[in-house]
């Protein structure tokens, strides 16, 4: 197999769980502060996933106090310590940046229904 | 001791540090080189190794170069390239050079030819602004004045102008090593490296 492949997947995260833009997630990140290390959780919705293999990443968006805040995490980063996918979305691109136009009742996304 | 082999660039590709973040590295497929003659001071006036890399069916290789590799066992190579050593005598004929002479966090200079881009303009070649691309004007690439007049008559030398830019020899110097793997002959180097993948390159210790 191609030498930068084997390199990559000894790298890949493969306990992420599946998501897909639309879906909410609580994604658990590692913060370092000097010497201690403790856990954040960004709650948002996924409003972009982007391809790359080891270099993919996703961006969450979540409206605090009234300012929306984007973060952009890459996906195999080891200083995400979990994920947990909250709710499914249903939508209907893949690119959610019209929800930054949109505050308060409208900028909701439907529920997936099975 | 040697300080030098010889790799192939791989690719590019990220690393993930531990402490979070992560950094660009190069993949180099470095080694293994055998040592195919030794080179004397009292024979060639100078003491060198030549080194074999990248393994090659015999069928592929010419007679004369076959009876050349045979003093050294019965594996032809692609590449034949030479590194100075202090002494010669410590080394043998047929012996391996891998890549664990690098250690994760060595510095090395990496050298290698770069990708030719041709016969280039300045904005390409030497980073020039070039003129403005609308508003009526004609001057959108070119490098405008290149000198004084009467006073000195002439273009100075060194003066940058467009040429063959690129398919040189380069060294990219001091740059770390991120990673090394022994059983896969690879090593991983921040940052980029001269040429384009496949592409045959030096590795050597700062």
């Amino acid at each position: 197999m191609n030498i930068i492949d084997t390199l990559e997947k000894e790298q890949m995260r493969l306990d992420i769980p599946d998501f897909r833009p639309g879906d909410t997630v609580k994604v658990h990140a590692k913060i370092r502060e000097g010497e201690k290390e403790r856990i954040q959780v960004f709650q948002g919705v996924v409003i972009r996933k982007r391809k790359g293999r080891l270099g993919a990443t996703f961006t969450v968006r979540k409206v605090s106090y009234g300012i929306g805040v984007e973060r952009i995490f890459p996906l195999h980063s080891p200083s995400i310590d979990k994920i947990e996918v909250v709710t499914r979305g249903k939508v209907r691109r893949a690119r959610l940046y019209y929800l930054r136009n949109l505050r308060g009742k409208a900028a909701r996304i439907k529920e997936k229904r099975y | 001791m040697v300080d030098k082999l010889f790799g192939k660039k791989m690719g590019m590709t990220r690393f993930f540090l531990e402490e979070g973040g992560s950094i660009p590295v190069t993949v180099l497929r470095v080694g293994p080189c055998v040592v195919i003659q030794k080179k004397t001071a009292e024979k060639e006036g100078y003491n060198a190794l030549q080194l074999g890399f990248e393994e090659q069916k015999t069928g592929r290789v010419n007679k004369p170069l076959r009876g050349h590799f045979k003093a050294a066992g019965e594996r032809c190579f692609k590449y034949l390239r030479e590194v100075r050593v202090e002494d010669p005598a410590s080394f043998e004929l047929g012996q391996e050079i891998r890549s664990d002479l690098f250690q994760r966090g060595d510095v090395v200079h990496v050298t290698g030819t770069s990708k030719g881009r041709g016969f280039s303009g300045v904005v390409k070649r030497w980073g020039f602004g070039g003129g403005r691309k609308s508003h009526g004007s004609r001057s959108h690439r070119i490098p405008g004045s290149i000198g004084c007049s009467a006073t000195p008559g002439r273009v100075q030398k060194g003066k940058k102008l467009p040429g063959q830019y690129g398919g040189q020899r380069v060294t990219v110097k001091n740059l770390k090593v991120v990673d090394v793997r022994p059983e896969m002959n690879v090593v991983l180097v921040k940052g980029a490296v001269p040429g384009s993948r496949n592409s045959l390159v030096e590795i050597r210790k700062a």
